[in-house]
């Protein structure tokens, strides 16, 4: 086969080649690819099908009231324990860059004692407190059993929130390293305080390296809850299991929580969108 | 009068390098004094010091009268507390080499920031104020613009102009030009000798000779930690005394 000829150019045909139509080029190797893929879902979405799997049941569970009272929980849960981690990973992180040796030491040594340890042995610790403390409280002052004030869900909060602050006081530091110096001395020069200055001009320059873990840091916390299914804290993959321990269908129950799930993450998210967006405020490159 | 900056034997070091080293200088209301020297002379870190970004360990600087950065008790001068070098600060207005404006505010909010978080101004009287800030910088219709949408020459402006918003009694420029390209220099320093008519008392760390002789009513030459020659601007840049000065000027306008 011989090479196509070359399009030669002599003064007559230019004007003519140069009024052709150009087509554009195909990618064979893309096209095959995707049709492979589609193929591929479609078997999935076939075997699912007429797989042994009652759809109805997901559907009338979807909505179960029990299933809805686990996504509640699971919701107030991931707020909550995200709320007391991004309180104590701000602290940590201002405490750990701070001059005071023995701020920065503890700083450093709540990271390491928490992002040390799994998090299902942290929340059966506290959930088991009472077996070192039987009695919580400050003395002379206040004092309760510790079987009644550590319920499932302090066990969860404290769990969760305790090992959330130890990854964003990471995640914090890393924001409050990006931002230049000379922000920290104009805002002294203006008379501002350290903490004013923290609030008003470092933090919310910060949270434009910050947003983007933080969102995925809250996403996996809020599929870290069903840990707490182990300590009786009666989120939504823990009610999803008590529904399957008594009518036996596991795989629907288990789609059910799944679609749940996916639900709040992805609204989690499009939230996540709207705060970069928000914090990008002022930055000619906002991607 | 009161001076506005008195400064006794200041001293300062950095671990085993003496940066100041008695810095002994007055500056009266009004007066516009050029800091002049090589590189590593110690004018920036002096400038710093008037505003308590570097901490002085030897000798005594005022501030209208009043002992920055430290309370006597008995033979000792102990350091002030955070807050109490905050307050102090406000006397001050600092323009930085670099700007360092704050990115996430618009031109107007730079300049208001202090004022309604520090003085706590109320945000309106607070903006009008920004406004016509603005206006005497030649900026009134960039009030929305964020930093990133402006020129290095309009940034150094609306830094003038946040510096301004704080009703300082004292205005210190860090190399105010050294940043930006030559053909915007002009345009700050035309603010500057704005500011001089004004009778604004400023003290200016510069590279720009001519804007010292122009506008400067005196020249301070540092070399080596230590103030070498102080007289006024015309005189000490056409009539240097010492040969270290001489050295110098030669050296800069060659």
């Amino acid at each position: 086969m011989t090479e196509p000829a070359a399009v030669v150019l002599d003064s007559a045909s230019a004007l003519d080649i140069a009024q052709l139509r150009h087509v554009r080029p195909r990618h064979w190797g893309r096209i095959v690819s995707a049709t492979c893929l589609l193929v591929l879902l479609a078997l999935l979405v076939h075997a699912f099908a007429i797989g042994q799997i009652n759809w109805a049941t997901v559907g009338v569970y979807l909505t179960w009231p029990t299933i809805l009272a686990g996504l509640l929980n699971t919701i107030i849960m991931s707020v909550c324990a995200m709320a007391l981690g991004i309180v104590l990973g701000v602290a940590a992180a201002v405490a750990r860059m701070s001059p005071n040796p023995v701020l920065r030491s503890t700083a450093i040594g709540y990271a390491w004692l928490f992002r040390g340890t799994p998090v299902i042995l942290q929340l059966l610790l506290w959930f088991n407190l009472a077996l070192i403390f039987p009695v919580l409280g400050i003395p002379g002052l206040w004092s309760a059993r510790a079987v009644t004030v550590i319920t499932p869900f302090a066990a969860a909060l404290l769990g969760l929130g305790l090992n959330e602050g130890a990854y964003v006081s990471e995640i914090v530091r890393a924001g409050l390293l990006s931002v230049d110096a000379g922000q920290y001395e104009a805002a002294k020069s203006i008379g501002m305080s350290h903490s004013l200055s923290l609030r008003r001009i470092i933090l919310p320059q910060a949270m434009r390296v910050v947003v983007p873990p933080l969102g995925n840091q809250f996403i996996t916390l809020v599929k870290t809850t069903s840990l707490a299914s182990v300590i009786e804290y009666a989120e939504l993959l823990h009610n999803a299991e008590n529904i399957y321990y008594s009518n036996a269908k596991v795989m629907e129950l288990l789609f059910v929580a799944a679609f749940w799930y996916l639900v709040v993450v992805t609204a989690l998210s499009f939230g996540q969108a709207v705060l970069e967006r928000r914090f990008a405020r002022g930055i000619a490159r906002a991607r | 009068m009161t001076p506005i900056v008195s400064a006794v034997k200041v001293g300062k070091s950095f671990g085993t390098v003496q940066a100041l080293s008695d810095i002994t200088m007055d500056v009266a209301a009004g007066e516009v004094v050029c800091l002049i020297g090589p590189s590593g002379s110690g004018k920036t870190t002096f400038l710093r010091c008037i505003n308590q970004l570097e901490r002085f360990d030897s000798g005594a600087l005022f501030l209208e009268g009043e002992l920055v950065g430290y309370r006597r008790a008995g033979d000792r001068l102990h350091p002030l507390a955070e807050a109490q070098i905050a307050q102090q600060r406000r006397a001050t207005g600092m323009v930085f080499q670099r700007f360092n404006l704050f990115p996430h505010l618009t031109a107007l909010g730079n300049i208001t920031e202090g004022p309604v978080q520090v003085l706590r101004q109320r945000p309106a009287e607070a903006a009008e104020h920004a406004r016509s800030l603005l206006a005497q910088v030649g900026l009134s219709h960039k009030a929305d613009a964020y930093p990133s949408q402006l020129s290095g020459g309009q940034q150094q402006r609306v830094a003038i102009a946040r510096a301004l918003a704080m009703r300082p009694r004292l205005m210190l420029f860090d190399e105010p030009t050294s940043a930006l390209d030559p053909e915007l220099v002009g345009e700050v320093l035309a603010v500057m000798r704005d500011l001089a008519e004004r009778g604004t008392t400023m003290i200016t760390v510069t590279h720009e000779l001519s804007f010292a002789r122009e506008v400067g009513h005196r020249v301070i030459f540092m070399d080596g930690g230590r103030v070498v020659e102080t007289g006024p601007a015309r005189e000490l840049l056409s009539n240097p005394q010492e040969a270290r000065t001489r050295g110098f000027l030669a050296a800069v306008l060659s």
